[in-house]
């Protein structure tokens, strides 16, 4: 019997609800945590693990004592019960925020904190007002005076620098291009070495702007971590773009020595840069300059960021197709265009979990200073426990240390997740 | 090749503008061009006038879509000269940038910029490169995207449109730059069946308009319906070129006879 395929169908079918059996709470705990007899197991057993952990964590933390002037004392209000002192964060919790930062000044860092919140807004949310800029580009030098006091006007005309390479740039550029770049880098050079002291001290002179001055082996804590952790951020990125463009680049000279560069600082553990910052650099520099070393280890950590932050968004670059790079060729957009406009906006896009994966593991490693004599807040734990009321504190420092990390990194992370999706519109 | 038959043309084509001018548009002489010792394009010679449809076919391989590279300099040539209005193409930046912003290209897989939207893949070299005020680049746009016909996507990105819209707005990006000569690379490739109609539609009112088009294509209808001439490439060189009607009908070269065989599928 020949079979019949013919059919037509005359009637649409209309949209209708998903049964009640599909949805719903009981459904996703089902589906999710005892779909089979291995899930099962699995969800029992994790259950045991987290409970196991909780049940025996929580004494600690439930018994812990906040208030007591030694880990002595501590001890005897524990009377034997299991319990963390946490009173050693009560008792010196500024100096973990702040180092030996005179406490007189405590608000000249807080100061400092607030504005940068201020300063980074316009740089990390879109919907706030763009004016701000120009706020977030001389608050380097606000800051750094706040911090460390002395004359406004040093570190005001050290950062009018950059504008001065602008306009020398401005200047030059219809004459020639290369011309023009070559002396917008030699130009802030010349500024910082011939016309930044006698400028800044004339200017001094007439509007002093003066701030107690503090010295460098004052600062120590968190605020230290921030300070070195934020400038290294924000110096790495964009040397870790100019270093990814150069090693990309078609002329060679530029091209080895950003390969060199990147290749050299990889090579090397971050410690032994922070050793030579430290030590060996005094050798190269001419007699007599004193370089601070917060300065040094800021710029070594910066090398060290911008070189892996270089490869990250070298592999950015990579991943857009050939033909975003033709297609910006072909509208007569010239080089640096197409890189702001079209290249880099794509290419960092990719790149953004590397990138804040940079900016977590430079964050961390501002630990590393304490091995250099920085009072971190880890070389705080340290000599906090040098102390006689606090020897033998280990745990409860280093949780709360631990802790405050946590929340930075986290927040970063954090950050980079909501970045990625308001910059997301491939629509896949 | 993948389309065994050519696509209809969907209408009636006004041919009052399409006049071919005695000015020369572009002119090449003696070009060649290596890819490393692979010598891709050999011996090139063509002048051409404005107002001229040319369509390049031929195998792939062929060097086809090289030589309108070249044209733009997204392909650097080794000898010869390219003269595109009056600017010689050589390593002189200043020179490729002007050549650039006169002369639109038209990608086989769009290139669009996907981090825009679309008004803004068409305002973008309008504003920084012809320093256009965006307000009247912003017009400008929107006057080419209702002549694609895709006004309503204007704030859509990319990677929401279709094949053949992204394309239209591909050509309306160009068309941004008020250029005097639009390159195609075959436009119609990267699409399916029922968007190259429309994709081929824009190009032919662009035709009617009396834009100087080169276009590289395998959509034979198209070349029969717009061209004022065909250039067949083999090998790098340029086998034979004729108007439409006489290289159809009557192809003198062996290699013309063959490819068209293959590809209108007789």
């Amino acid at each position: 019997m020949a079979q019949e395929y013919s059919y037509v169908r005359t009637e649409m079918l209309p949209e209708q609800e998903p049964p009640s059996n599909a949805i719903g709470a009981l459904v996703w705990v089902r589906e999710n945590l005892f779909s089979g007899p291995l899930n099962t197991i699995l969800t029992l057993a994790s259950i045991a693990v987290v409970w196991w952990i909780v049940s025996h964590m929580s004494g600690w933390f439930l018994n812990s004592v906040w208030q007591a002037g030694s880990l002595a004392e501590c001890r005897e209000i524990l009377d034997g019960a299991t319990g963390a002192c946490f009173a050693v964060i009560t008792d010196r919790w500024e100096q973990l925020l702040y180092g030996f930062y005179p406490s007189e000044f405590y608000w000249r860092p807080n100061l400092t904190l607030l504005l940068m919140l201020v300063a980074l807004a316009p740089v990390l949310f879109p919907g706030v007002p763009r004016r701000l800029f120009w706020f977030s580009a001389v608050y380097p030098a606000i800051g750094f005076w706040l911090l460390w006091g002395g004359s406004i006007w040093p570190p005001l005309v050290v950062l009018a620098a950059f504008p001065v390479a602008f306009v020398v740039y401005r200047l030059l550029e219809p004459v020639n291009g290369i011309l023009a770049a070559v002396a917008a880098l030699v130009a802030p050079v010349l500024w910082w070495f011939l016309f930044a002291a006698p400028i800044g001290g004339a200017l001094a002179a007439i509007l002093p702007g003066t701030l107690e001055p503090v010295a460098s082996d004052l600062f120590g804590g968190f605020m230290l971590s921030i300070i070195i952790g934020v400038t290294g951020i924000a110096l790495s990125l964009p040397l870790g773009i100019l270093l990814a463009l150069g090693r990309q680049s078609d002329l060679i000279f530029i091209k080895t020595i950003c390969v060199g560069f990147i290749e050299f600082i990889r090579g090397v553990p971050l410690i032994t840069l922070l050793f030579t910052a430290s030590l060996l650099l005094n050798y190269f520099l001419p007699p007599g300059t004193n370089f601070d070393i917060i300065l040094r280890v800021v710029i070594m950590v910066t090398f060290f960021a911008a070189a892996y932050m270089a490869e990250v968004i070298r592999g950015g670059l990579a991943a857009l197709p050939r033909g975003q790079y033709e297609a910006a060729d072909a509208l007569g957009l010239d080089y640096w265009r197409a890189q702001r406009l079209i290249i880099l906006p794509q290419a960092l896009k990719i790149s953004i979990p590397g990138i804040v994966n940079t900016f977590i593991g430079l964050f961390k490693d501002t630990t590393l200073v304490v091995f250099i004599g920085l009072l971190d807040p880890i070389g705080l734990s340290n000599a906090i426990r040098a102390t006689t009321e606090w020897n033998g504190v280990y745990w409860e420092l280093f949780v709360f240390i631990g802790l405050c990390f946590f929340i930075f990194c986290f927040g970063m992370s954090r950050y980079s997740m909501y970045l990625e999706r308001r910059l997301k519109t491939d629509h896949r | 090749m993948t389309e065994p038959q050519p696509h209809e043309i969907p209408r009636e084509i006004d041919r009052s503008h399409m006049q071919v001018s005695d000015e020369v548009a572009i002119e090449i002489a003696s070009m060649n061009k290596w890819f490393g010792s692979f010598h891709v394009l050999r011996d090139i010679n063509m002048s051409v006038n404005r107002g001229e449809r040319i369509v390049i076919c031929g195998p792939s391989g062929s060097g086809k879509s090289t030589l309108i590279r070249c044209i733009n300099r997204l392909e650097e040539h080794q000898s010869g000269r390219i003269v595109v209005d009056g600017t010689e193409l050589t390593s002189d930046v200043k020179n490729i940038d002007k050549v650039r912003s006169e002369v639109g290209m038209v990608f086989q897989h769009f290139n669009l910029f996907p981090h825009l939207t679309i008004l803004e893949n068409c305002t973008l070299a309008p504003i920084w490169v012809r320093k256009i005020p965006k307000k009247d680049a912003e017009e400008t746009a929107m006057h080419f995207l209702e002549k694609v016909k895709i006004p309503e996507q204007a704030l859509k990105y990319p990677g929401q449109l279709s094949g053949g819209q992204q394309q239209r707005v591909a050509i309306a990006r160009s068309l941004c730059m008020r250029p005097r000569i639009m390159l195609f690379d075959e436009p119609t490739s990267a699409l399916d069946p029922e968007m190259i109609k429309e994709v081929l539609d824009t190009m032919i009112s662009l035709a009617e308009d009396g834009m100087t088009m080169l276009v590289v294509t395998h959509e034979m209808g198209f070349a029969q319906a717009v061209a004022n001439r065909v250039v067949f490439m083999d090998q790098g060189q340029i086998v034979e070129q004729n108007e439409p009607k006489a290289f159809f009908n009557n192809p003198q070269s062996d290699r013309t006879k063959l490819f068209l065989s293959q590809i209108l599928g007789h």
